[in-house]
């Protein structure tokens, strides 16, 4: 039993949800390759198809010694990146004590919603919902940030920015990951976006 | 050299690595990747076939021929082409074929998830199963020598977890250029003329065969024991093993890379040095009946769910109810004091051609037949416009059958344009045969969208992105003996409403071709334009967000005089396709005309 909470606590889990559509695969990609790059085990999962059609979608990644599973288990996970606010309130449930949830603040109504049938849930609701969890959370802008720079499907490239301010990996590591996974035309604005995003998180922490 | 791959890039590192010439198959989610990654790489053909039977035969045929080959689908796929499987069997083959099948346990993206181990011991062919990606590239070529061997296909059973899930794979040696001369054909009747006499003969070899297999399983490396604590043996297969590693790190485990047929002795061995014996198996319990056959004792499904995909987290609750774990052992959750959180299933994308098609079968009424596609979505709240959907090609010959039945209402079949070339075409022919009034609307949107936009034989072009003749559907569907073929653009609802009226009067069978492109295609995505509400027209009737476009938002201003949400259009999401702006009553929604014409003063 203590070896499977030793595995556990030797890996670091990472978690990005989102709505299909909004750059979640990248993103995940991207975090398996950089931990791949620091010379650990990695494992991601995904799923394509169906579910990406504007669905809620969760990618898992994970870095260590040696990943088995590449699946976390809820309250395993060490760092819950949300591009999306309802999609926050969904997953955050996942998160270990004490792990860090980085929100876009951003809301997608989903098609219940805008057509009137179901409803949002508001700031309050939100706050209510957070209050009793033992997380360090961070709400970005970064869909604002995104915008700024001329282009807001960045926003995701913004949210592993926010990521990489919790962890011990050298910036170069990321630029040069981030680089080899977007086209050469977008990489500027991608490494820009990224910057923006570590460089506002370093200052909050 | 080490690379971060997915199941299916690997399976496809490994066909090239383990020198396959033909690979062939039908997209579907979630094989898709596999040909896609093959497509380019240098000395093998690969091609998207309309169907996994086309493509199973296409295997076959190269097999024959002294190539190795490769088959690729999705479990339902080999429903598709079982009848071929089945005769490849009998037959074995000049060369090494492998069927690279990928299961979909928990249903992402599929209408079943049936387990394809069924299949391997229903046709006696053995069957592999990968745990990581590393094992998805190997046992491509592992799969192909006992193909050799044993003189058989071999299935390659792969599922959405390992297809889709990435991990570390050390590649090995690239494949040695072919010396570029091709083989003679070998004739051999009796072998492969399956006539009832040479059939006969076949039949008592492919039951022979797997009783050898089953020797061989015995001392292969990939089916390999890892002797923990012996107080409780663990017998496990494909990612399942990495949950059960994952939450009984300390168990003695018997991990099965082939899964049918098993090592009997191996079983035996591992069995009697532990003193509980447990499967840990997605979907059916297959090796736990095989055991059970031995006559040695385990639990499998008695304790873990035959239904649904497993993970690190299923298979420890499971063990926490069969006490062979402590409570303790589960992992601290944060808690949230959650309100009721509004479900957020795929939808319809803003601007989907296939939405005119939908909005107009429901003002009318039509009760409608449905197919696999995205389309199928159109099933889903506002629109509720799809009423069934069971199988590729399913939809023509079910509104053929509910025409011959009668019922009170109209009614059509609708189908999308891959999924005609897949199937579709057999049950028209079977509709202009035997006559009945079935309206077919056949999407067409000029792609196999929903596995990601895969060609297939109307775009006119191949896996490679080739140029190559395309079929038309109007003159394919006249040909077929369609007396009634219509053409329409689902972003123009008049036409849609027009034709599809005009059908519902006719006695004759007929056909409607709705042609718009994908709006996720390139082509439809440079004539983009966001349209927009002009909110002093707005009276809230709320009718456009019943077409269910993900772009039509509820807008915070009220109409005054019912206190009502206004719209508004998500200026992100919007495409401009001009479907909300038909439906609005009071000419609320500006066109695209208008929007240019603004955009044009503004210049």
């Amino acid at each position: 039993m203590n070896q499977r909470r030793e595995t556990a606590q030797a890996a670091t889990n990472f978690v990005v949800v989102g709505v299909g559509g909004q750059g979640i695969l990248l993103a995940a990609d991207v975090l398996a390759l950089v931990g791949m790059r620091i010379g650990l085990d990695v494992k991601k999962a995904e799923v394509h198809g169906m579910a990406q059609r504007g669905g809620s979608v969760i990618s898992h990644v994970r870095w260590g010694e040696h990943v088995m599973s590449p699946l976390i288990s809820a309250g395993e996970v060490d760092h819950l990146l949300a591009f999306e606010r309802l999609e926050a309130l969904r997953y955050a449930e996942m998160l270990r004590p004490g792990g860090t949830l980085l929100i876009n603040d951003y809301r997608i109504a989903p098609i219940s919603v805008s057509s009137g049938n179901d409803i949002y849930p508001s700031d309050a609701d939100e706050e209510k919902a957070y209050a009793s969890a033992t997380v360090h959370r961070y709400c970005i802008q970064a869909m604002e940030m995104a915008r700024e720079l001329g282009q807001v499907r960045v926003n995701n490239v913004v949210m592993l920015g926010t990521l990489s301010a919790f962890l011990d990996v050298p910036e170069d590591v990321w630029l040069e990951v981030i680089s080899s996974r977007v086209p050469e035309r977008y990489g500027e604005i991608n490494r820009k976006a990224f910057a923006l995003g570590r460089t506002h998180t370093l200052g909050l922490l | 050299m080490k690379r971060l791959l997915s199941g299916n890039q690997a399976v496809a590192r490994g066909a090239w690595e383990a020198g396959v010439r033909v690979a062939a198959g039908y997209p579907g989610t979630p094989s898709t990747e596999i040909l896609e990654t093959l497509a380019p790489m240098p000395g093998i053909y690969a091609e998207w076939c309309p169907n996994e039977k086309v493509a199973t035969d296409v295997a076959v045929g190269a097999a024959y021929a002294g190539s190795r080959s490769m088959a690729v689908m999705k479990h339902v796929g080999l429903n598709v082409a079982a009848d071929s499987f089945f005769y490849a069997s009998m037959t074995g083959l000049e060369a090494g074929m492998v069927i690279a099948c990928a299961d979909d346990p928990g249903m992402h993206s599929s209408q079943g998830e049936q387990d394809s181990r069924r299949y391997a011991k229903f046709a006696r062919v053995p069957c592999l199963e990968p745990s990581t990606s590393q094992e998805a590239k190997d046992m491509v070529g592992i799969a192909l020598d006992l193909s050799e061997e044993f003189d058989t296909p071999v299935l390659l059973r792969i599922t959405t977890r390992i297809s889709h899930s990435h991990s570390i794979v050390e590649l090995g040696p690239e494949r040695e250029p072919s010396n570029g001369q091709a083989p003679p054909y070998r004739v051999d009747t009796t072998k492969y003329v399956m006539v009832p006499g040479n059939a006969l003969r076949r039949h008592p070899v492919m039951e022979e065969r797997i009783p050898r297999v089953a020797e061989y399983a015995n001392q292969a490396d990939y089916n390999r024991i890892e002797m923990g604590d012996t107080s409780l043996g663990i017998v496990t297969h494909g990612i399942a093993y990495q949950y059960a590693k994952e939450v009984f790190p300390h168990a003695s485990f018997c991990r099965l890379g082939m899964t049918y047929p098993l090592p009997p002795q191996l079983i035996a061995d591992f069995a009697s040095q532990v003193d509980g014996l447990i499967v840990v198996e997605e979907l059916d319990p297959a090796i736990e009946e095989e055991i059970k056959l031995m006559g040695i004792a385990c639990e499998g499904k008695s304790i873990f769910p035959m239904v649904g995909e497993l993970s690190p987290e299923i298979v420890r609750e499971c063990a926490i109810s069969a006490g062979l774990l402590a409570e303790s052992s589960r992992p601290q959750q944060v808690h949230l004091d959650l309100p009721s959180l509004p479900p957020r299933p795929p939808v319809l994308c803003p601007g989907c051609p296939h939405r005119g098609i939908f909005i107009t079968t429901r003002k009318l009424n039509l009760v409608v037949s449905g197919d696999i596609g995205c389309y199928t979505l159109g099933f889903l709240p506002p629109l509720g416009a799809l009423h069934t959907c069971g199988c590729m090609g399913a939809s023509i010959g079910q509104a053929h059958g509910v025409s011959k039945a009668g019922i009170q209402q109209k009614h059509a079949a609708v189908i999308g344009d891959s999924t005609f070339f897949h199937t579709g075409i057999p049950a028209l022919l079977n509709i202009a045969y035997n006559q009945s009034n079935t309206i077919t609307i056949i999407l067409d949107n000029r792609t196999t969208a929903m596995t990601g936009h895969q060609h297939h034989p109307g775009t006119g072009y191949t896996l490679q992105g080739q140029e190559t003749p395309s079929t038309e559907l109007e003159p394919l569907v006249r040909a077929l003996g369609i007396p009634n073929v219509y053409t329409v653009d689902p972003y123009n609802l008049a036409q849609v409403e027009e034709v599809l009226r005009e059908c519902t009067g006719l006695d004759s069978p007929s056909a409607v071709i709705s042609q718009r492109e994908c709006v996720l295609l390139p082509a439809a995505r440079v004539r983009n334009l966001a349209l927009r509400v002009d909110v002093d027209k707005c009276i809230a009737c709320s009718t456009c967000r019943r077409v269910g476009c993900p772009a039509i938002l509820k807008s915070d201003e009220v109409y005054p005089r019912t206190g009502r949400a206004k719209t508004a259009i998500d200026p992100l999401l919007c495409t401009g396709c001009e479907i909300c702006a038909q439906v609005c009553s009071v000419n609320a929604i500006l066109f695209r005309s208008q929007i240019e014409a603004e955009q044009g003063v503004e210049a």
